[in-house]
């Protein structure tokens, strides 16, 4: 009985504080993911991604973080881990316009390439 | 519609939703097109000389050689080699007699000419009888009269050959065949009117017309100058057709042509960079 009750009580600690972890990790992504647009915006993309990779570990449900992640790929010309960037952040967001936008314009480059190394 | 259409409808509709978000933060970008083929071997390039053929206003060979490394020394880091064009049809033509003549009497195929000796190139005195320039280049006039020329192509020794003159450079070769070509048919045009009420339309109008144009067809081959051996090849095939109306020159209609082939062939030996723009979301 003891032990029930104990086990109750860590399960109502976990469910309540878990919404207060997510969003400290939010939080803390956010401003990575922030950072990161201003960096990119100078065109210190090297340094973007970093900022996006942190934020991606941060909190691996953060759409904006791959989003923006799979745009620096790109820039950089790594157009595999853009990919699974994109997809990942359509994964979580489906309907985000702007992702699947960005991403079709992706995919309308890496097709292109993708024709070239197969000629 | 086409990907280039579609790419540049989803551009605008990204800007109308960037315009409308405060989160959102548009940039720009350059993706960068590796090169189709890995040139990191070579320092320089030797535009070599092609089998032409077709139209006879224009000298394919030589001036796509002039255009090609023209290109090149402006938009290519290789060292372009600065040689005399080989006159590639009358030695394929060489190389196939003698082939006639290996089998009958043993006879050695046709050697490249020396780098620095009396090279019969086309931009200066040609050494062959010009009787025998004029038959040979005659024969070329399509893709069928171009076929048997090929297998000079694959000569790994004769490549091999130039590629140790000049340094083991990568050569590129390959035919260009720049044709003259009518096409009779429909043509949709705008034609200006003016209505009951005095004002000015714009109506398609559709008619039968016989348009004389050029097909330019070169076909690029890139050669490993160390081994003789063809690393790459690519073909295109571009048309252009005029009004009977207008009068172009055929040198005019061959730059035109080329114009829309070049950016391939740069993209071929080096990185391009496709500008674009992005959304970045916070």
């Amino acid at each position: 009985m003891h032990l029930r009750q104990l086990l109750a009580a860590a399960l109502l600690v976990v469910s309540v504080s878990a919404p207060a972890f997510a969003k400290d990790a939010r939080d803390s992504a956010k401003k990575h993911v922030e950072f990161g647009i201003t960096v990119a915006q100078k065109g210190l993309w090297r340094e973007a991604i970093y900022r996006w990779e942190q934020a991606a570990k941060i909190d691996p449900n953060y759409p904006a973080a791959f989003n923006n992640l799979a745009i620096a790929y790109e820039h950089e010309g790594q157009f595999e881990k853009a990919r699974k960037a994109y997809e990942r952040a359509l994964e979580l967001e489906p309907d985000n316009q702007l992702i699947r936008q960005n991403y079709e314009l992706f995919k309308e480059i890496n097709d292109r390439t993708n024709r070239r190394g197969s000629r | 519609m086409t990907a280039r259409t579609a790419a540049a409808v989803a551009s605008f509709a990204l800007a109308l939703t960037v315009s409308a978000c405060n989160d959102v933060y548009e940039v720009p970008i350059e993706t960068p097109i590796q090169p189709k083929m890995d040139v990191s071997p070579f320092q320089r390039v030797l535009i070599a000389g092609f089998l032409a053929g077709g139209s006879e206003d224009v000298d394919a060979n030589l001036e796509t050689v002039r255009l090609l490394r023209s290109q090149l020394r402006s938009k290519s880091q290789l060292k372009v080699i600065d040689a005399d064009v080989l006159p590639l049809l009358e030695l394929a033509n060489e190389q196939r007699t003698d082939k006639g003549e290996t089998s009958a009497n043993g006879a050695s195929p046709a050697t490249p000419p020396p780098a620095g000796g009396p090279t019969p190139a086309l931009n200066t005195t040609t050494q062959a009888p010009p009787k025998a320039k004029d038959v040979q280049q005659a024969r070329i006039k399509d893709e069928k009269d171009l076929e048997p020329l090929e297998g000079i192509f694959a000569n790994v020794d004769f490549w091999k050959k130039i590629g140790e003159e000049y340094q083991n450079p990568l050569i590129v070769t390959g035919s260009v065949l720049f044709t003259a070509h009518a096409r009779s048919g429909f043509v949709q045009r705008e034609q200006e009117v003016i209505d009951q009420l005095g004002r000015r339309r714009v109506v398609p109008v559709r008619t039968y017309m016989e348009r004389k144009g050029f097909i330019l067809q070169p076909k690029f081959i890139f050669i490993d100058g160390r081994t003789g051996t063809t690393i790459y090849s690519e073909g295109y095939k571009e048309e252009v057709l005029y009004s009977p109306q207008q009068t172009t020159p055929a040198l005019s209609s061959y730059f035109e042509l080329m114009d829309r082939l070049v950016p391939s062939f740069l993209s071929t030996l080096s990185t391009q960079k496709i500008k674009g723009s992005r959304v970045l979301m916070k």
